[in-house]
């Protein structure tokens, strides 16, 4: 099955449309470096990807920033093997290699070991999309979603990624961080579940959630509608109950989930925390029915998968029947 | 109840053995591994029931997570487990099942079962005990010579090589159980990554002791290759 090329677009205005390019790995590896400094549980492992911009911090810390060339396996392997002896591994390379390919070691040499870690991914679904699918990851966060016990976060601002980084490192537990080179124009407040950004009448249409570096392009597809706009840079744990309660407070028990990765992985979610209701939900995100085989621009993908901001606002109103 | 603080030798394995009950395709696995197991908790490892939790302790990876008999009799006669906890191996709720895991078993360092685990989580032990300056502690992998199919293993022997991990130990008891086999031995493959290789009788106390002990080179992680009967 082939899908219809995305309408092409001339000019970069259009091309990326209400998206904000993003720093996040730099802001990354100087958190991350920042913390070498200070905390000596902290230790980072790399597959050479971003191996440059960790070259000071391996200088002045070379124990505990280790290069372990193009080996993904041994990359989760030896973050399990850190943190069994008490340290907070840090392991990072682009999706697809960091979640999909070493995913047995990701399920038995954290989780079912007792051992913990965080996983820093670059790359998201397509922000590689000219190199083509062997570098999308759209299911990082379905897969992680077949493990108990797993913090996913999706920030949709550089600024955000320093805030959720350093809780991370501070803490305990396994958390994987998705980052993306394209989100907000604004830091939006993390790590307190739904943040309703535009609230909607009593009267609504419903509550649209709005995931990382969708909310931009969310608020700008249903400006002309009267619904709720939450935003979580954080969807696992998801915050069941901040959504039952937006979701009291509308007009319809309708929620639309807008995510950046595959189509309804929060789809049980939605339905757990909307247990006690009568409700609707859609969801949007990276279409699940059909391998998206093309090169070209992020935005050309997002226009495939219908996340650009008109291909939002259509199925928004379609969804909200309006 | 007694805990049977007689059941603590070499002689009293089989005994051991003998209160747990299994297929008897793992208990060839765990027949295999019985000397090496044994000269590693009596003679080799820096460990002990009261030191299990101490971070200067040495480490043992038990890779090759089928056929843990052994491992389980070698903990019970050294004092890690209960000798009457082996009597219910395999129910539901025992700590001990066909593999072990380490939240249920003390003394138990990794839960192993699925192959080409333990080398990648033991090169990550090395690491971490680096860079906390523990440069006393072992870290000693038990692996398969069917196991090493696994290409997670080549990963882990390159990268510990490359980085010097010398208290890094792998012990690969051969039992010529690969499909494919490893011409040229196994030792080879340690050997061209910067280990120190030894290949021994798996049978042989005396000679195990010596190679898992004899002084191997600086920056260099040690292979020591255990040959057994072939099983079949």
């Amino acid at each position: 099955m082939t899908i219809a090329a995305p309408a092409p677009q001339h000019t970069a205005q259009n091309a990326d449309q209400h998206v904000t390019p993003q720093p996040m790995r730099d802001v990354f590896a100087e958190t991350v470096s920042a913390a070498l400094d200070t905390d000596p549980r902290v230790a980072v492992v790399l597959a050479d990807i971003s191996a440059d911009r960790f070259a000071r911090a391996a200088q002045r810390h070379p124990d505990r920033v280790v290069n372990l060339g193009i080996r993904e396996q041994l990359l989760i392997g030896a973050a399990g093997g850190l943190a069994l002896t008490g340290m907070r591994p840090v392991a990072h390379t682009f999706a697809p290699f960091l979640v999909e390919r070493p995913f047995e070691q990701v399920k038995l040499d954290l989780g079912h070991q007792g051992a913990s870690a965080v996983l820093v991914s670059t790359g998201a679904s397509y922000d590689g999309s000219y190199y083509g699918r062997t570098h999308m990851a759209p299911g990082d966060v379905a897969l992680l979603d077949t493990l108990p016990d797993w913090t996913v976060h999706v920030p949709g601002h550089a600024a955000e990624v320093e805030r959720l980084l350093r809780d991370a490192l501070a803490g305990e537990g396994n958390v994987y961080v998705r980052l993306t080179e394209r989100g907000n124009a604004a830091a939006r407040p993390v790590g307190a579940g739904l943040v309703t950004v535009r609230a909607g009448s009593r009267r609504s249409a419903g509550v649209v959630v709005a995931v990382g570096p969708m909310l931009d392009r969310v608020l700008a597809a249903t400006e002309d509608l009267d619904v709720t706009v939450a935003y979580t840079a954080t969807v696992r744990p998801f915050d069941r109950e901040g959504l039952n309660q937006l979701v009291a407070q509308a007009g319809h028990a309708d929620v639309l989930m807008v995510e950046p990765y595959l189509a309804g992985t929060s789809a049980h979610e939605v339905a757990a925390a909307l247990g006690d209701r009568r409700h609707r939900q859609g969801s949007l995100g990276v279409r699940r029915d059909v391998e998206v085989r093309g090169y070209g621009t992020p935005a050309d993908h997002d226009r495939a998968h219908g996340l650009d901001t008109e291909g939002i606002a259509k199925a928004a109103r379609d969804f909200f029947l309006v | 109840m007694s805990t049977a603080p007689a059941l603590t030798r070499y002689a009293d394995l089989p005994a051991l053995i003998g209160l747990m009950t299994g297929d008897e395709k793992h208990r060839i696995a765990a027949e295999s591994t019985r000397e090496v197991l044994w000269v590693l908790y009596d003679r080799v490892l820096n460990v002990s029931p009261e030191t299990a939790e101490d971070p200067d302790r040495d480490r043992f990876l038990l890779s090759k997570g089928h056929g843990p008999m052994t491992y389980y009799a070698v903990l019970a006669a050294k004092g890690f487990l209960d000798v009457a906890t082996l009597r219910r191996w395999a129910a539901f709720d025992s700590p001990l099942g066909h593999h072990p895991d380490r939240t249920l078993v003390p003394g138990v360092e990794i839960s192993s079962g699925s192959l080409g685990h333990g080398l990648g989580l033991g090169v990550g032990t090395a690491l971490g005990l680096r860079a906390q300056g523990r440069h006393r502690p072992r870290v000693v992998v038990l692996l398969g010579d069917g196991e090493l199919d696994e290409g997670s293993n080549h990963e882990a022997i390159a990268a510990a090589g490359r980085l010097g991990l010398d208290r890094l130990t792998a012990v690969v008891v051969d039992n010529g159980s690969a499909t494919h086999g490893w011409p040229g031995g196994i030792g080879e493959r340690f050997a061209r990554e910067g280990w120190t290789a030894r290949t021994v009788s798996g049978r042989d106390q005396d000679a195990l002791y010596d190679a898992l002990t004899a002084p191997h080179g600086n920056r260099r992680p040690l292979a020591v290759v255990a040959r057994v009967r072939p099983k079949g």
